[in-house]
C-alpha cells in the first residue's frame, strides 16, 4: 500500500538558452509529464555546482537531472562539456555511495525539444519510481 | 531581511485553470520575508503592473516574485515594472507556474501544490537577492582589421563607408592576400586582379583607412569597445612618405637571386622588391636577409638610383600603439604543405606542382606570362592529371592532412582543366576526385561545363602513386566507377592541396583570448546564429580564419562582420550584463582554475595587499573579473577550490536556497 502513495521528489537543473526554453516549449505543447519534476533555472549547465546535487539528495531528493544545450551548441561555447566531465566523475562517485546511477542523468535538450523534455522526464521518474524512495545520504537533521 | 511582496497571475484559465491561484497566494503568505501576497486574472496588463507598483509603494516591498507565465516571456517586463516603481529591476524573480506546471499537469491538486513548491524557491531565492547594476564602459570608435586580404579589405571598406576609422595590419608588404594570386576566379572566370585591385585602391584611398602594411599585431590588451593594441611596423628600409614606387633601385639591384615568394619560389626577384605592380601601398622593401647593404655594408646601389631618396639602412622596427573598439580577425589561410606526401612526389619532380603554383603559372604576372609551361624544361605539357582532395577529408592520415573539406578545391580544379582545354585544346586533362563538391549558386553548371563542354576526363577514385620516369610522370591510380587500376603517364601533376588557418591565427588568438577549433580556424560564438562573431566580445571573424570559404562567402561574410562592428562602434556606452561572475578576494587563493575555464578570457590575477597578522601587509596574487568581457557562464564558479567565485543572479546561496525550498 505504502508504494503507491509514494511520489519521488525529482530536481531538474536546465540551462536558459536550450533545456529550460525545451521545457517551456513542452508546456506550449501540452505535453505531460509528473508534477514531481521541479525545475530550477540556470544560465548554463556548467553553472552547477556538484554541492547543488549533494544538497538536494541529503534534502531528501530521489532523483536529480542535469539538462544544456546539445555538445556543439552551448550559448558559452564549451559549458556544458564542463558539465559532461564533471558529472560523470560526481556521478560515479555518488554510485559508489549507493546513489544508483539512474538516479542521476545528463541530458542534452535543445529549445526545439520539447517533445524530447517531456519523454525524458517521464523516463526518468519512471525509473526512479522503480528504484523506489532515496535514503542514502538523507541527512535527518534536516527533516522538519 | 526583505520585504516581499508575491503576485501570483491567472493569465485568465490558463493558470487558474488547473492551479489554485488563490491558495497559492495564501500559502506564500507565510514564507519568510513575505509581507504582501495576492492574485490577480492578468499580472502582465496595465492594470496587473499598477497592482504592482502600488503594493510596491504601499508595503515598502523591497523585492517582488511574480507567479506567472516563463521568465522567457515576461521577467523584461516584470523588471521594468519594479524599475517604474523604484526599485532594482533585479530585484524581481519568477516563478513559472505556466509553462513549467499549469500547462504540463492536469490535476488541480497536483498542479496547485508544484506552484506552491515553485513560489517557495523564488521566495527564498529573492530573499537573497541583492540590487545589481549593470556596468557602463566608454567604447573608442576605431576598429581594427588583422589581415589585408580580400576579407580584411572588404571588411575595412565597409567599416569605413558607414564613417569609422580603420586601420588595416597587414604582415606582407602589400595587401591583396591570396586572391591577388589568383589567376581567374569562378564561377564568372573574370580575372582576380580586375576585381580585387580596384577594391585594394579603394581602401589606399579612403580617409578613414589606414594601412599598416610589413607590419604585425604584437599585443594586444583590454575588451569590448576598449582594446589597446600594440602594431610592430617592421623596417622595411624604405621611407613609404618618399618612395614613389618608380622601380629604379629595383632594376639596378644587383642580388638577382632570391626566390619570389609571390610565386611561390618559380622564379626570382630582387632583393629589394615590389612584390607586384598593383601592390598597396606600391613601395619598396628591402628584404633584409638577402640585401648586400644590411648584411656585410658592401653595396648600397638603390640609395645612388633612388631619385627620391627614401632609401634608409638605418629604419628600425617601429612600435605603434592605438586604441580600438572592435576587432576583425581575417588572418586567411595557407596551402598545407606537400612535403609529407612522398606518394606524389612532389619533392622529387618540379612538374608535380600545388594548385596555387598553377594558378601563377596561368597567370599574364606570372612567371612564365601566362603560358602554360613545366616548370622543369619549360616545355608545353600534353597531359596534365589533377588530383583532388590532397590532404583533404583524410581522416585516417590525420598526421599529414586534415580531416575537413577544404571546400574550394573542386571548384578551382574545374577552373584549372577548363581553362587549360580553353587555352590549349590539344593538351589531355583528367581529374581524380572522392566526390564533386559543388554547392553554390551556378558551381555544379560550372563543374559540368567543364565536363560537357571543355571534355575534361573526369574519374573517381584516388591516385596512388606518382612515380617521375625520364622527363614523364607516371600517375597510377583506381577509376571506381569501372572498377579498374588507370596508369597515366603525364606531363604535368597538380595537386589540390588542403587549405589550413594562416600560422599567425594561433598566436593571435592567445593574445585576443579567441578561441579556436582543433584545426586552429577560430570558433564562432554560434555556429550558426552568430557565425561572424567570435566567443569573445568585441572580436568578430571574416573569411577563411573562420573556416574554408571561397571569395563570394568570405565577402559576404566580411560585409556580414562590418556590420556587427559598426552596430558595436555606433554605440558611445556598452551597458554590460550585471549577472556576472565575481571573485571573493579574501576567498581566492590565486590557483588559476578559474582562468584556465573562462572561455571568454574574463579573468586575469592581479597581485594585492591584505592584512596579516599584527600589522603587517600580505601581498597575494587574486583573481578579478572583469565585467564587461564576463558573459555570466558560471563555468569558474564551479571549478573555483576555495568557493571564492560566484555568479551575480545566479549565487551559490541562491541555488542553494531553491534546492531546500524545493526539497523540504
Amino acid at each position: 500500500m505504502q508504494m503507491k502513495e509514494y511520489k519521488p521528489l525529482i530536481v531538474a537543473f536546465c540551462c536558459n538558452w536550450c533545456s529550460y526554453a525545451g521545457a517551456d516549449l513542452a508546456g506550449n505543447n501540452r505535453l505531460n509529464y509528473p508534477a514531481e519534476v521541479k525545475i530550477i533555472r540556470v544560465p548554463c549547465s556548467c553553472r552547477v555546482n556538484p554541492m547543488f546535487i549533494l544538497r538536494a539528495f541529503q534534502r531528501g531528493a530521489d532523483g536529480v537531472i542535469i539538462c544544456g544545450c546539445h555538445p556543439g551548441d552551448c550559448h558559452y561555447t564549451s559549458g556544458n562539456y564542463f558539465t559532461r566531465r564533471r558529472m560523470a566523475a560526481l556521478f560515479s562517485m555518488l554510485d559508489f555511495l549507493g546513489i544508483e546511477k539512474e538516479r542521476t542523468r545528463v541530458e542534452w535538450v535543445s529549445a526545439a525539444e520539447g517533445a524530447k523534455f517531456a519523454a525524458t522526464m517521464n523516463d526518468f521518474v519512471e525509473k526512479v519510481v522503480s528504484l523506489g524512495e532515496n535514503k542514502r545520504l538523507e541527512d535527518l537533521r534536516c527533516k522538519r | 531581511m526583505q520585504r516581499i511582496g508575491v503576485f501570483v497571475c491567472w493569465c485568465g484559465s490558463n493558470i487558474a485553470g488547473t492551479v489554485d491561484v488563490k491558495a497559492v497566494a495564501e500559502a506564500l503568505k507565510s514564507e519568510p520575508g513575505v509581507v504582501f501576497s495576492t492574485e490577480y486574472q492578468y499580472m502582465c496588463s496595465q492594470a496587473g503592473q499598477d497592482l504592482i507598483k502600488d503594493a510596491v509603494k504601499e508595503h515598502n516591498l523591497t523585492g517582488i516574485v511574480v507567479c506567472s507565465c516563463s521568465p522567457r516571456m515576461h521577467e523584461a517586463t516584470f523588471r521594468k515594472t519594479a524599475a517604474a516603481a523604484g526599485l532594482n529591476p533585479y530585484m524581481v524573480e519568477i516563478a513559472n507556474i505556466r509553462e513549467q506546471c499549469s500547462w504540463v499537469h492536469k490535476e488541480m491538486p497536483l498542479g496547485t501544490e508544484k506552484a506552491i513548491i515553485l513560489g517557495k524557491a523564488a521566495v527564498a531565492k529573492v530573499n537573497l537577492n541583492a540590487p545589481l547594476t549593470p556596468g557602463q564602459s566608454p567604447v573608442t570608435k576605431r576598429a581594427l582589421v588583422i589581415g589585408g586580404g580580400i576579407a580584411g579589405i572588404q571588411t575595412a571598406l565597409d567599416i569605413a563607408d558607414a564613417g569609422f576609422p580603420v586601420d588595416i595590419v597587414e604582415k606582407k608588404p602589400t595587401i591583396g592576400g591570396k586572391m591577388a594570386q589568383l589567376d581567374k576566379t569562378f564561377p564568372t572566370l573574370d580575372c582576380a586582379a580586375c576585381i580585387l585591385t580596384p577594391k585594394m585602391v579603394d581602401a589606399a584611398q579612403n580617409e578613414n583607412i589606414r594601412i599598416f602594411s610589413y607590419s604585425e599585431v604584437e599585443a594586444v590588451k583590454g575588451f569590448v569597445g576598449n582594446f589597446e593594441v600594440k602594431i610592430k611596423k617592421k623596417a622595411r628600409y624604405v621611407d613609404e612618405t618618399k618612395c614613389t614606387g618608380c622601380g629604379a633601385c629595383i632594376e639596378k639591384c644587383p642580388q638577382k637571386k632570391v626566390p619570389n615568394e609571390f610565386n611561390l619560389g618559380m622564379d626570382n626577384r630582387r632583393a629589394i622588391y615590389i612584390p607586384f605592380a598593383q601592390a598597396v601601398p606600391k613601395v619598396a622593401t628591402i628584404d633584409a636577409d638577402y640585401c648586400n647593404m644590411l648584411k656585410n655594408g658592401k653595396c648600397g646601389v638603390c640609395t645612388k638610383f633612388c631619385a627620391a631618396g627614401a632609401i634608409d639602412y638605418k629604419q628600425k622596427d617601429e612600435i605603434i600603439e592605438e586604441k580600438y573598439g572592435a576587432i576583425v580577425v581575417a588572418t586567411g589561410f595557407e596551402p598545407i604543405s606537400m612535403e609529407k606526401f612522398d606518394e606524389f612526389a612532389y619533392s622529387q619532380s618540379k612538374d608535380v606542382i600545388t594548385s596555387l603554383e598553377f594558378e601563377r603559372l596561368t597567370n599574364a604576372a606570372g612567371p612564365t606570362a601566362g603560358k602554360l609551361l613545366r616548370p622543369s624544361d619549360g616545355k608545353h605539357p600534353h597531359k596534365i592529371v589533377f588530383v583532388q582532395c590532397v590532404g583533404s577529408r583524410c581522416a585516417s592520415c590525420a598526421e599529414k592532412g586534415k580531416e575537413y573539406c577544404s571546400k574550394i578545391c573542386c571548384m578551382y580544379t574545374a577552373k584549372h582543366a577548363m581553362l587549360t582545354r580553353d587555352k590549349y585544346p590539344d593538351t589531355d586533362v583528367t581529374v581524380f576526385y572522392i566526390d564533386v563538391r559543388t554547392p553554390g549558386k551556378n558551381f555544379d553548371e560550372f563543374q559540368r561545363r567543364a565536363v560537357e563542354e571543355y571534355g575534361v576526363n573526369y574519374v573517381k577514385g584516388m591516385v596512388g602513386k606518382v612515380t617521375p620516369e625520364g622527363d614523364k610522370l607516371i600517375v597510377r591510380g583506381s577509376d571506381l566507377i569501372a572498377n579498374k587500376q588507370i596508369k597515366i603517364d603525364a606531363d604535368l601533376v597538380v595537386l589540390a592541396a588542403a587549405i589550413e588557418p594562416d600560422k599567425t591565427a594561433r598566436p593571435l588568438a592567445t593574445m585576443l583570448t579567441a578561441s579556436m577549433d582543433t584545426n586552429d580556424f577560430f570558433t564562432e560564438a554560434h555556429p550558426k546564429l552568430r557565425p561572424v562573431e567570435s566567443p569573445t566580445a568585441g572580436v568578430f571573424l571574416s573569411g577563411t580564419c573562420q573556416g574554408p570559404k571561397d571569395i563570394p562567402e568570405t565577402v559576404s561574410q566580411a560585409g556580414a562582420a562590418a556590420s556587427k562592428v559598426i552596430g558595436l562602434l555606433q554605440k558611445d556606452m556598452l551597458l554590460g550584463n550585471p549577472c556576472v561572475a565575481s571573485s571573493n578576494q579574501l576567498m581566492c587563493n590565486g590557483c588559476s582554475s578559474c582562468e584556465r575555464v573562462c572561455p571568454y578570457g574574463a579573468i586575469s590575477y592581479e597581485d594585492k595587499e591584505f592584512p596579516g597578522p599584527n600589522r603587517t601587509v600580505k601581498v597575494r596574487r587574486v583573481a578579478t573579473v572583469n565585467p564587461a568581457v564576463c558573459q555570466g557562464c558560471g563555468a569558474c564558479t564551479v571549478a573555483c577550490p576555495s568557493g571564492a567565485m560566484d555568479l551575480n543572479g545566479f549565487m551559490n546561496s541562491q541555488i542553494m536556497a531553491e534546492v531546500d525550498a524545493i526539497c523540504k
